[in-house]
This record gives structure tokens, C-alpha cells and sequence, in this order.
């Protein structure tokens, strides 16, 4: 008799996993309007993306805020904002993602009065979603904190803590290992890292919880991960943190329950390897790091987004993120991905993979633990992180590392895509920041003051006791109508401020023979000079994303330059300040958020007030081409953007630039 | 060609007017090597000597030293803005340590001290260490010096253990070494002399409570057992709410007070001039001199109030007998 092979399909089908798109721009309205044409389009969860003023806790009418407000997201100041941001959106039907950090209790608090003010009112128990609420990752390397280390981890465990027991679908935490890669994390300092930060939250809120709702606390912990386009390696990464992870619940936390124990992530797949050069290039690599996140059943993510094509070129408009929405439907529906069980049960090289991956990052993990802790190892990590970025742009530069487009096939026919008269990006309404502030006048007008004062000094109240739960007061104040910026100015008047590390003070020298070159240049000006050639890197305004100035700041210093290097969060006024002190010849300014028309004139303005003559601006980010001629009639120096990859070649620049202004001949010797 | 020709007298008559808008072009000046800057340096230490001010200028040097790590950024954070809020102006000269094998560095330290930019009482310059390691960069000493006739407080940032705190005691009129609980090292180096005994000992992190009082008992008990009742031993804590940063000064004022500052002004003067020489004239130059002890000896018997240059001529005349 003729036996039939036992079939390797699943019995049925799988579900695909939820689709979102990181989404928000300008104001509530407008956002709301996109999200609902979004879920027409078959998107299947909402990815709400703040602007940088809600998310460090500042209202629209703060210093801070000018030139941010609606850019890189939604401007949430307020309940009224929030019930605006999802109306129409049944909540107890959708899943949300918000990427919120040091303002995450907050938002959250707003989401859950903005439920219960949905007609039919949603109760707090019916919402499922996430909030990001990774503090450790802000410090390393997205730059979104409000507050010191140690109040922070204790908002997050207050977070937790609460949601365990009244938001119980919520998960209240998406440890991110995405940002760590961005950074330039391998993947090994990757898992290390994330890993690492987990154990400090759930250490954290062991001292919160009862023991007996440590299981379900570890299973409302989630993952946020990257997946870069080496996408085999990738995919071995998520197995190996799936591996960890499961170990961790068992022999740290004592977790019984299997299902408590499972891997659970989201993942929006790399930013860090998108080219401004021939961007058409990047749908492919985006489809690419989509399979590292699904391939295998057994670690597939449970949401996906990814990023458009044009990232590197400004604000993806709807119609990008679309084109990013279809890959994911044509992977899930047209492929036959979802018919099989995992595709790499049993494969040697794969298991090699892992365990290699895996015993690399128990190593790291014990150097974490031995510091002390993720907490207390941010400085580590973050200099880590800053030598690993280092590594990598090493070897882009010297050609080590292929980037198709950028350091090779560089020859390209003209693109039709970014031909257009917008330049194939969107353009956030100027007008949003006034629209914001005015609108934020008409809600403190109308609202019970008393209320909101009480409200609020209950909160600060809640604050200043370690062992209450922050969470109770904090969605009080929302309902009593208080603001993002009051919220956090609240804590911050308690917490204090904070200023993480720069990492770049311990980043290790290196040498070769192309910096050589450059070591002589600047010594020479140096000379000519009469004191060694000083240059300023600067972040101004809200943008946190410091690892491109930390590579500008550290390869100058290893070109014989004095660097100040002050980290991210600057006004122009203290950078010119700064300028005028340390007696600079040379300033660099770092933008990616968009804010660059905004910031870079009132940076050069601030410094014309305080004296500081002859001294060249540069200007570094992500900038339309039509923009960085704007800013260079305004007086800027030279524009450098993603395309210009080869860092010594701007320190020449540089070099060049002060040599002019200085009327100085420091030719070579022949 | 050089940048360096600012008019040296002149700022100098610009910081004994008080203009403290003034002190980047000072730093500017001191800091720079060319032969020219060099002699508008000398014109501007001229112009603020107590020869042309008829007293020593009259702002409190301070020099704030310890080991890496231990908190001194923070620390200096809440200093300077105590002494804002009593109305003091402050300058900080921050000496950082780091790499110079590619002969550049990275100056971080000023991001840690929290200031309003439009706040012109307060100044802060960053400098690399130069050659040599948790020292004095060559333009500190001179910068300090003049400062001081403008700034209420000039405080000078050195890292390090062991050394640090001896270069910094050449300039300052008292020398705050700050170390954080828990570390013997310093209780050693204190004990084998291989450190000099500081004019204040700070302890930071007093918020860690017990163990922040043990260190501040185990330091004072190595103080008596050295012979010392001189030196403070204060407790800080930098993170919010702040605690003993008024003790500090308090014990910063008391030191100034009980100072002879002509002598020990004097003493830097002559330091700073012996180092300006060696540095140009080497160990062949000191030789000539009888050695580094002898000459220092000699200078002792000049007039005090001699200002740096005029010091250093006189040593270059000496060497030539």
C-alpha cells in the first residue's frame, strides 16, 4: 500500500500578524483623518506618532517647542486632543501603539479618559495597546527623557503596576532594542542591551507588585525590535532573544506559566541603512528586514511597520506609507508564508546562528550585571554604542561594507520618484505651531482652573511619595483638563532635570593613514591659528537623535580638533553662549527632525547677539534640497545630508572653511 | 597672521572695570602660542598685577579636583548656582583630561553645569589638559590670575588624584578635592603623603546616607592622626533636593578669610613664573639656575609683588650671571 507523506502544511492558515503604520503629523484633526483612511486601507492596528514637544513633556507655546510642534507627530497637549486624535475610532475595538516614553503615564491617562468620553463610554479594562515607556533607550540613544534615571524607572513600574490590575490587555512597556541599533548596536550588544534593560524594569516593579502577579507582569512585557538587512543574522537574533528571554522568566523571576513566558514583539524594520542616494533602492531592503521578522513561525512578530522609502529624504507622505502598507498585505496574503509551520526547525545553521548570538550576549549581560545594572551602566552602554557606530561608518567609508547606491553603483539615471515638485516628501504646515498655541489658549480659558491646580498639586504631591502609584492622580489630572507641559512640569519641579551621557568622551582614538593627513592639516591651522582649532557640534531643539553629531563630534576630535560637545536639547541662545565662551573658530549644527528652517536662523541670530564674528556654520541633517539653499542664503556655510557619508572629507571642508575666514595659508610643505 | 593680537593692557582695563563680557577675548589670548599673543599676555598679567591694581585682585580662586566619575560636574552644577544666587559671578575653568593622541580632545564637561545663557555672571571655558594628564593646561594659571580682578569666584576643574591637586594648590587660594564614599584610595594616598593635604575634602552622594557618614568619619579620623584640624570635611549630595552645598561655601569663605592671600598669591606668582621658564628653557635652563629648588628659593627673596613676567625676566637674567 502506497503511504502518503505526512503534509508539512498547518491544519489551517495563520493569522497575519497586525499591520500599522507609524502615523501623525500637524494636529489632532488632521491625524484622525489619516488613521481612518489608513484602517480603509486594510491596516489593522493604529501606530501613533507624537511630536517632540508631547513627547519631552512641553506645551506648544514653550521655548522649546519653536519649530516642532505637529512635526515629526501628533501634537497632543490636552484630553480635548486626545478625544479628537481617535473619534470615531470604536477604542474598545482598536489597538493602539504609541510611542511614548518619558510622558508615556501621561498619554496613557489621556487615553483613558478620552475612552471613557467615547459615546458609548470604553472602560479602562476594555483597551488594548501599547506604550512604549522604554526610559534606558532614550538615554542611549533616542533622546526623549524628561526625567532622571531613578524616578523614571519608578514611572515605569507605576505604569505597570497599574496596568496589570485595570488595563489588563494593555502592555505597558515595549522594550526597544530598535533604537540600540539604530545607535550602531550589533546584534549582540542588541540583544545584550535590550535583555539587560528588561531585567531593570522587571527588578523595578518586583518592589511594586505582589509575587503573585510576577507572571502576569513578565507576560505583559513586549519587545520592539529593529531587523537590519542582513536579514538571516536577523532573523537568528530574534530566536536568540526568544531563547533568553524564556530563560530569564524561568531562572529569575520564577515565571511557571509557558504562555507567560513566549517572546512577544513588534518591530519596525531598520531606518539606519535607508540612502538618501537612489532611495528607490530602499523598498527592496525593507522588504528584506520584513522577512527577518517573519520568516519563522516560531519567533514571527505579532505587528509590523515599516518605514517608507523616503525617510531619508524628510516626512513620508500617505502615499509612501501606503507603498510600505502594501508590502506588508502582498507578504501576508499573496505569499504562501502563513501555510507552514517554522521553516527552520532543524536547520544546523541556523541553531549555530543562534547559539553563537546567544553566547555572545550572555557575555555582555554579565558586564551589564557586573556595573551594576542597565541603570547603572548607561554610561558603558552608551560609549559601547558610540564605538560600535563608529566601527560601522569605518567601514562604509573604506569600502568594507556595501551600500548599494552609496559607496557602490553609484551611477544612476535621474529618478522620476523624487522629480516632483514637492520633492517627493511631506511638508507640515507652518502654521500648525500658531494654530496649536492658540488652541491651547481657548482650552486653558474654559477649563475649571481649581480644579486643574488641585489636580495637579496632588500629583506633585504623589510625586514626592516613593510608594504610592503615580497613575491614579496623573489620569485625575487629565480629566480635570491639565496640559502635557503641566503634567511634567509638575514632576520635573520634583524629579529634577537631567542630561544623559554623550558617550563620545571615552569613544576610543583610532588612527590611519587618511586621518594622518588630516592630523596634519590641523595642526598646521592650528599654528597659523596660534591655538588649536576649536569647533563646536550642536543639537538644537527638541531633536534627540545625537548619533550622527556624536560620529561628526568624535572623528574631529580624532582629526586633532578640540571638540565642545555639549549632548542634545540646546536653545540657540545657549549655543551661542556656548560659541562665545569656549571661543570657537568653527560651529556645527545637528537637526532630523525637520525643524531645521525654524531652529538654524534663530541659531545664527542668537549668536550675531552675542558677539561671535567670522565663524563658519555648517549644518548637518535631514534636509530637502530646496531648504538647504534657503538655509545657505541665511548664512550657512555648507549643508551636509545623509548623502555625504565620508566624514574625513567633511573634516576637510571644515578645515577649509576656517582657513578661509582666517585669511591663513597653511599649505603643505611640497 | 596670527589671530592673536588682541590688545592685552587693554583687556586687562576692561576686567578691572568689572566688564565680564571680557573673558572669552582673555582666555582668546592666554591660550594662544604665537609669539605676539605672548607678549600681550604679559601686558594684560601687567595690567591686573598688584603692582597696577595696589592690592591682589580680589576674586577667590578655587581649585576643584578628584578622581574621575565622582561627581564634580554635579557638584560644580549646584555651586555655581549657589554662588548666582548670593549674587556672585562665577568663572569655571574647566581643565578636561581626555585623549590626546591625535593631539585633539572632547570638552564635555560645561553641559553638566546647568546656567542661563543670558546670565553673563557666569563663564565657562573648557580646556584640554595639554601634554600631560589631569594637569594644568600652560594658559590656566594666567587665566585664572586675571580673572580674578573681574569674577567674585574663578574655580579651576582638574581630574585626578595625586597630582592634580598639587598643580591646581600652585594656583588657587584654596584647593577642594572631592572623592565619593567608598573610596580608600584617597584615604591611602592621603595617609602615605602621596597626596597633599587639601584645603576642603568633599564627600559626594551624601544622599546615600550611612555610608556617605562612614567616609566623611574614616576621613576625619586620617586627618587628626595626620596632625591636620585644618581642613573641612563637608558632605554633598548634587541630586535633587541638593544638601551641604551651603556648608561648601560656608567652608570655602572661611579658608579665604583665615588666608594670607598676599603670601600665597606671591607663592603662584612665582610657581607660574619658574613654570613659564622651564617650559622654554627646559631642564638645561634650571640647571643653570642651581636647580628647581634653589631657584625657587631665590625667587622667594624678590619683591611679592613682581608680577609673572617681570619674575621670569628676572629668572633669564639670573641664568645668564
Amino acid at each position: 500500500m502506497l503511504q502518503m507523506p505526512e503534509t508539512v502544511h498547518l491544519p489551517e492558515r495563520d493569522r497575519p500578524w497586525m499591520m500599522r503604520t507609524y502615523a501623525g503629523h500637524s494636529d489632532a484633526e488632521r491625524s484622525n483623518e489619516l488613521y481612518r483612511r489608513n484602517l480603509e486601507k486594510g491596516q489593522t492596528g493604529l501606530s501613533v506618532a507624537f511630536d517632540l514637544p508631547t513627547q519631552t513633556g512641553y506645551d506648544p507655546d514653550h521655548e522649546l517647542a519653536r519649530g516642532e510642534v505637529g512635526k515629526v507627530g501628533v501634537s497632543i497637549a490636552h484630553e480635548g486632543d486626545m478625544r479628537a486624535l481617535v473619534k470615531g475610532i470604536p477604542l474598545d475595538q482598536m489597538n493602539t501603539s504609541m510611542t511614548i516614553n518619558a510622558t508615556a503615564a501621561w498619554l496613557l491617562a489621556l487615553y483613558i479618559v478620552a475612552a471613557e468620553n467615547q459615546d458609548p463610554p470604553i472602560r479602562e479594562s476594555d483597551l488594548q495597546g501599547t506604550t512604549q515607556n522604554d526610559i534606558l533607550k532614550e538615554y542611549l540613544s533616542r533622546g526623549t527623557y524628561a526625567f532622571p534615571p531613578a524616578p523614571s524607572m519608578r514611572l515605569i513600574a507605576d505604569t505597570i503596576a497599574y496596568t496589570v490590575k485595570n488595563v489588563p490587555k494593555w502592555n505597558p512597556i515595549n522594550i526597544c532594542s530598535y533604537h540600540l541599533q539604530e545607535a550602531g548596536a550589533t546584534p549582540v550588544q542588541e540583544i545584550a542591551y535590550a535583555m539587560s534593560n528588561a531585567v531593570a524594569v522587571l527588578d523595578a516593579v518586583r518592589e511594586r507588585v505582589p509575587d503573585d502577579l510576577m507572571g502576569s507582569v513578565f507576560g505583559r512585557i513586549s519587545f520592539f525590535v529593529n531587523a537590519g538587512v542582513r536579514f538571516v543574522e536577523e532573523h537568528a537574533k530574534l530566536r536568540a532573544m526568544s531563547q533568553l528571554w524564556d530563560e530569564l522568566g524561568q531562572r529569575r523571576y520564577g515565571v511557571r506559566d509557558d504562555k507567560h513566558r513566549r517572546f512577544r514583539y513588534g518591530v519596525q524594520v531598520n531606518s539606519l541603512g535607508l540612502t538618501e542616494a537612489q532611495p528607490e533602492n530602499n523598498v527592496y531592503r525593507i522588504a528584506l528586514e520584513a522577512l527577518a521578522v517573519t520568516l519563522g513561525r516560531d519567533v514571527r512578530a505579532r505587528a509590523v511597520q515599516l518605514p517608507a522609502w523616503n525617510e531619508a529624504l524628510g516626512l513620508p507622505r500617505p502615499w509612501d506609507q501606503q507603498w510600505s502598507l502594501r508590502l506588508q498585505q502582498v507578504l501576508a496574503y499573496e505569499t504562501d508564508l502563513l501555510e507552514y509551520p517554522d521553516i527552520f526547525e532543524g536547520s544546523h545553521v541556523m541553531e549555530g546562528l543562534v547559539a553563537e548570538l546567544v553566547a555572545g550576549a550572555r557575555e555582555e549581560m554579565a558586564r551589564v550585571a557586573e556595573l551594576g545594572g542597565a541603570v547603572q551602566a548607561v554610561d558603558y552602554m552608551k560609549s559601547a554604542l558610540v564605538d560600535s557606530h563608529r566601527e560601522r561608518w569605518r567601514r562604509i567609508e573604506s569600502g568594507e561594507l556595501t551600500v548599494v547606491g552609496m559607496n557602490r553603483f553609484q551611477s544612476t539615471e535621474p529618478s522620476p520618484l523624487t522629480a516632483d515638485a514637492d520633492g517627493g516628501i511631506l511638508v507640515v504646515d507652518p502654521a500648525v505651531e500658531a494654530q496649536q498655541q492658540a488652541a491651547l489658549e481657548r482650552w486653558r480659558a474654559q477649563r475649571d482652573q481649581a480644579a486643574v491646580d488641585s489636580a495637579l498639586a496632588e500629583l506633585g504631591r504623589v510625586a514626592r511619595d516613593d510608594a504610592e502609584n503615580i497613575m491614579p492622580a496623573t489620569i485625575a489630572a487629565a480629566r480635570a483638563g491639565a496640559t502635557t507641559g503641566e503634567w511634567s512640569q509638575t514632576l520635573r519641579d520634583v524629579f529634577g532635570e537631567y542630561r544623559a551621557p554623550t558617550g563620545v568622551g571615552e569613544a576610543a582614538a583610532v588612527s590611519g593613514a587618511d586621518l594622518a593627513e588630516l592630523r596634519d592639516e590641523v595642526e598646521r591651522l592650528s599654528d597659523a591659528l596660534g591655538r588649536r582649532l576649536k569647533f563646536l557640534v550642536g543639537k538644537p531643539g527638541l531633536d534627540g537623535h545625537s548619533n550622527g553629531a556624536e560620529q561628526i563630534a568624535v572623528r574631529a576630535r580624532d582629526a586633532g580638533m578640540d571638540v565642545v560637545y555639549e549632548g542634545i536639547r540646546l536653545t540657540p541662545s545657549q549655543i551661542a553662549s556656548s560659541a562665545a565662551q569656549e571661543g570657537v573658530h568653527v560651529i556645527g549644527l545637528s537637526i532630523l527632525s525637520g525643524s531645521h528652517a525654524e531652529l538654524i536662523p534663530s541659531v545664527l541670530e542668537a549668536l550675531a547677539d552675542a558677539g561671535v564674528e567670522n565663524v563658519p556654520v555648517v549644518v548637518g541633517g535631514i534636509i530637502p534640497a530646496a531648504d538647504a539653499a534657503a538655509l545657505r542664503q541665511a548664512g550657512v556655510a555648507a549643508v551636509y545630508t545623509p548623502k555625504d557619508w565620508d566624514l574625513n572629507a567633511m573634516m576637510r571642508d571644515i578645515i577649509g572653511l576656517v582657513r578661509e575666514r582666517h585669511d591663513v595659508d597653511t599649505a603643505a610643505p611640497a | 597672521m596670527s589671530a592673536g593680537s588682541a590688545d592685552g593692557r587693554e583687556l586687562g582695563e576692561r576686567l578691572r572695570a568689572g566688564d565680564l563680557s571680557a573673558a572669552a577675548a582673555v582666555l582668546n589670548l592666554v591660550e594662544n602660542r604665537g609669539d605676539a599673543a605672548r607678549g600681550q599676555t604679559e601686558a594684560l598679567l601687567a595690567a591686573v598685577s598688584p603692582a597696577a591694581l595696589g592690592q591682589e585682585a580680589p576674586g577667590q580662586i578655587v581649585g576643584v579636583t578628584g578622581p574621575p566619575g565622582v561627581g564634580k560636574s554635579s557638584l560644580l552644577s549646584r555651586l555655581v548656582a549657589a554662588w548666582r544666587a548670593r549674587d556672585r559671578s562665577v568663572a569655571v575653568l574647566a581643565v578636561d583630561p581626555s585623549s590626546r593622541r591625535s593631539g585633539g580632545s572632547l570638552l564635555g564637561d560645561r553641559a553638566r553645569i546647568e546656567r542661563d545663557p543670558s546670565d553673563l555672571g557666569v563663564f565657562i571655558r573648557s580646556t584640554a589638559a595639554g601634554d600631560r594628564l589631569g594637569g594644568l593646561a600652560p594658559a590656566t594659571r594666567a587665566a585664572a590670575t586675571a580673572l580674578a580682578c573681574a569674577f567674585d569666584v574663578v574655580v579651576i576643574e582638574t581630574v585626578g588624584v595625586g597630582q592634580s591637586e598639587t598643580e591646581v594648590a600652585d594656583v588657587a587660594d584654596a584647593v577642594a578635592v572631592v572623592v565619593q564614599p567608598g573610596s580608600g584610595d584617597v584615604l591611602q594616598f592621603l595617609k602615605s603623603g602621596i597626596m597633599e593635604i587639601p584645603d576642603v575634602l568633599v564627600v559626594t552622594k551624601a544622599d546615600l546616607g550611612p555610608i556617605a557618614m562612614r567616609a566623611l568619619a574614616d576621613l576625619r579620623a586620617a586627618l587628626r592622626s595626620l596632625g591636620s584640624d585644618q581642613t573641612a570635611v563637608v558632605a554633598v549630595s548634587s541630586i535633587s533636593p541638593p544638601a551641604g552645598i551651603d556648608e561648601l561655601i560656608e567652608a570655602l569663605d572661611v579658608h579665604q578669610s583665615q588666608l594670607d592671600l598676599g603670601a600665597r598669591r606671591a607663592r603662584s606668582r612665582r610657581l607660574h613664573a619658574l613654570a613659564d621658564y622651564a617650559a622654554e628653557h627646559g631642564d638645561r635652563g634650571l640647571r643653570a639656575l642651581g636647580g628647581r629648588r634653589e631657584a625657587e628659593r631665590w625667587l622667594e627673596s624678590r619683591n611679592p609683588g613682581r608680577d609673572v613676567a617681570a619674575l621670569r625676566h628676572d629668572l633669564e637674567q639670573r641664568a645668564l650671571r
